[in-house]
């Protein structure tokens, strides 16, 4: 009885969301638990319909037996439409709440105020977009480098679709007002153990591939893959203890308080980018650049290098967040010496990336996919230069709590995640669906070009609106008088909120033709164009 | 570079790779966090911090819900720009009581550690309902419904009595009293304002939102911002005995 046994699991806990509801202590808590009930009750109802009644152990009469033989793929073409569907959201709500910085009017109280979008913002292009990205690739790329087929039957699907049931409860309790307030770590407690259950399930389908690997070795990537599940693991549970005042409630209280609770929030929320955003997507880096150009990784003994001391040194960074602040003098300077030397293994994978290409440079004239993975690897290479920059503290007394943090943290997401993600897209689909080529590449190169232009005015303008705000915030008289007034510097950044909304669009506008482009590919059309790079001038010797 | 030959053994075996990462990722924040839970002088001695009053953690939770924190940092920092606009720069013992922490990371509004008793009532009340109408260039959104909100006072004292359990030092009186003392804050002819200023001395009781006849959440939120930065009794703070 194929799927009873998981209808009735999604059914049982319709009805405890239902109860939930029944029973909450507070208003939020109720709400909530009416999403997750209607949720889980049209999930059973699809699951109901898909119940097959084969007579157990009876003749075989499902000529379409599923074959589970090879690699599983369904489950990565799912989560390569979810990174692409959730990527789009993420960037829509990013230019949206753009938008309100610039023209307070776009602010709609109290469900679309930007203080419940920007966590919206956040956590879409992080963990929706970027952990689809993550766990799709993941599969694909140890499935391929192991030459086994993902460990574990089901349980695969569980951890697509338990993930996204996360993703909905975290984006619905932010619009709700359900938040613990901590950055990247908003979602409450009972949202957070989900993703722990989850999470597990991801490391146990993932490890299980590895231990039935039929290539002795490990392959680089999964390295990273493997670093990055792990420690994710870690960094959540510890920063998300935290004690609930009601089980039927949403609100709980910090297992940490103050100074202790703001050191372990960042040491979450800069490893939350050292690995999440880091070390998983060098994972992508290892073998999608390898495949794309057709040439194998530069340097193994630098990749075991610059593996470990990645892993090592990023833990450390986190107090970089917190300079000049009531955290001791000891942690901050341990912090600002780990986080400058983190620039060399940042720089090692940034090499090895680049260099892949040794031989190969010509392709990037032809081919834009390589292009885009390329224009990844050196946003990557520049914000982790700009990374340890930042991390020193006099130029972070000036950077802090100004727009220059989040135009490095742009250029880190736009360039390096973004982009590497999308060449991963632009790889995947064609093999995924069977089709000999993409629709059209000419349209990659749109999408590279929108991107790029797109992320360059995001992070000039707030290099800009930073710089000056620091330097307003500081700026005093002839007779030691302070020159401006709070709002002053508010209304002097107001022309950079502008164009960063268009940044912002431009890169939109990007997504939005990778969209069509993966739609026609799918259904398997091929547009007629001009192959990519112009024939190379012909060189003549002088008369 | 033999040894490099020997990693060969670790890419062989998951086992070790897994618990090799695992220990790896552990140091730093062993190293870093955990000394900040004994060493003794990670927090500053100081007279005159208190746990938050019922209504003053139900304002802070509003704030909390609001994403207030998203644009205002609660953390000055010691220099003399910041000082002079916002008052002293914040000290590790004015946040300790606070599940989770407030510091902020971005200033797309000012600080606000030391807004308490800067503004009158009125003008929070008048700028959370209209920011534009106080401030003109203000980007900030609105938020009218507060005051039309009423006050969620089910449950206070489960509030309470979570924070003493994780070390917050709310006596087994203040549990019993959180629902009288907070309506009490929030109406100084109530009975019970003298007892709830005994249990929090400091703490104000006034019609914050300037609404006698009910309890809303505008209340509890100008409530918590009234209060914030003015605990600690700077005249008697000696900061060269407190030098980490």
């Amino acid at each position: 009885m194929k799927n009873g046994i998981e209808a009735a699991l999604v059914g049982l806990a319709a009805f405890g969301a239902l109860m939930g509801a029944a029973f909450a202590r507070d208003s939020l808590f109720q709400a909530h638990a009416w999403i997750l009930f209607f949720i889980l009750a049209g999930s059973t109802i699809i699951l109901l319909r898909r119940v097959k009644f084969a007579p157990a152990g009876g003749l075989q009469q499902d000529t379409k037996a599923e074959d589970t033989s090879g690699y599983m793929d369904d489950v990565i073409r799912y989560g390569i439409i979810a990174t692409i569907f959730w990527g789009v959201t993420g960037f829509l709500v990013g230019v949206v709440i753009a938008a309100q910085l610039a023209w307070p009017v776009f602010n709609i109280e109290p469900w679309l105020n930007f203080g419940r979008l920007r966590p919206l913002h956040t956590s879409a292009v992080i963990f929706a977009f970027g952990g689809n990205a993550l766990i799709a690739t993941s599969f694909y790329v140890v499935q391929r480098t192991s030459r086994a087929r993902l460990f574990g039957g089901n349980l695969a699907w569980f951890v697509f679709w338990g993930y996204q049931l996360f993703i909905v409860m975290a984006a619905t309790g932010y619009l709700l007002g359900i938040t613990q307030s901590k950055e990247y770590a908003e979602p409450e407690w009972y949202v957070d153990i989900w993703l722990t259950i989850v999470w597990v399930a991801y490391l146990v389908v993932f490890a299980g591939t590895l231990v039935r690997r039929k290539e002795p070795h490990i392959y680089v990537a999964n390295w990273f893959y493997l670093a990055f599940i792990i420690t994710v693991a870690m960094l959540h549970i510890v920063n998300n203890a935290a004690v609930p005042v009601s089980f039927l409630g949403v609100k709980s209280y910090s297992l940490f308080a103050g100074v202790q609770d703001a050191l372990t929030q960042w040491w979450y929320g800069h490893n939350a980018v050292g690995f999440f955003l880091t070390a998983g997507f060098l994972g992508m880096m290892y073998y999608f650049v390898p495949k794309q150009v057709n040439r194998p990784v530069y340097s193994y003994r630098l990749s075991i290098i610059h593996f470990w001391a990645l892993i090592f040194l990023y833990i450390w960074a986190g107090p970089h967040h917190l300079y000049y602040t009531a955290l001791p003098e000891w942690t901050q300077t341990l912090g600002m010496v780990f986080s400058i030397m983190l620039w060399m293994p940042s720089w090692g994978g940034m090499i090895n990336g680049l260099m892949t290409l040794s031989g190969a440079w010509d392709k990037l004239r032809t081919d834009p996919i390589v292009r885009m993975m390329v224009i990844a690897i050196a946003f990557y290479g520049m914000s982790t230069f700009e990374g340890p920059v930042m991390s020193i503290k006099s130029v972070n007394a000036l950077s802090h709590y100004t727009d220059w943090t989040i135009g490095h943290v742009h250029s880190g997401a736009l360039g390096w995640n973004g982009m590497i993600t999308f060449g991963a897209i632009y790889f995947l689909v064609p093999r995924l669906w069977g089709r000999t080529q993409l629709y059209s590449l000419r349209l990659v190169n749109w999408h590279v070009w929108l991107a790029t232009l797109g992320i360059v005015v995001y992070a000039s303008t707030m290099w800009v609106a930073g710089i000056t705000q620091g330097l307003m915030w500081r700026e005093y008289d002839d007779q030691g008088f302070l020159v401006n007034s709070f709002v002053e510097t508010v209304s002097a950044i107001h022309p950079q909120y502008v164009m960063r909304t268009i940044g912002g669009l431009l890169y939109l506008s990007g997504a939005f033709l990778m969209v069509y482009n993966v739609y026609k590919t799918i259904k398997g059309d091929i547009r007629k164009e001009a192959p990519m790079g112009a024939p190379a001038a012909a060189i003549s010797p002088g008369e | 570079m033999s040894f490099l030959q020997k990693h060969g053994i670790i890419e062989r075996n998951l086992g070790l790779l897994f618990i090799l990462s695992l220990l790896t990722v552990l140091v730093g924040g062993l190293i870093e966090i955990v000394p900040l839970f004994y060493l003794k002088n990670v927090i500053e001695k100081v007279e005159g911090m208190r746990p938050y009053t019922p209504l003053e953690l139900a304002g802070r939770n509003i704030y909390i819900r609001e994403g207030c924190y998203v644009c205002h940092s609660q953390m000055i920092r010691p220099f003399r720009d910041e000082v002079e606009r916002y008052g002293n720069y914040s000290l590790a013992a004015e946040s300790m009581y606070d599940r989770p922490f407030q510091w902020g990371s971005k200033r797309t509004g000012p600080d606000l550690a030391r807004v308490g008793g800067r503004y009158s009532d009125a003008w929070h009340v008048d700028h959370l309902i209209n920011p534009q109408k106080v401030v003109p260039e203000s980007i900030m959104p609105s938020y009218a419904f507060l005051a039309s909100t009423k006050l969620d006072t089910k449950n206070i004292e489960g509030h309470l009595k979570t924070n003493q359990l994780l070390g917050v030092p709310y006596s087994e009186e203040m549990i019993e009293n959180a629902l009288a003392d907070m309506l009490a804050q929030a109406n100084p002819e109530a009975d019970g304002v003298e007892d709830m200023q005994v249990r929090y001395p400091k703490a104000a009781s006034r019609y914050f939102d300037g609404n006698k006849s009910e309890l809303t959440e505008m209340d509890a939120l100008v409530a918590y911002m009234q209060m914030l930065g003015t605990l600690v009794d700077f005249s008697v703070y000696k900061a060269e005995e407190n030098l980490r």
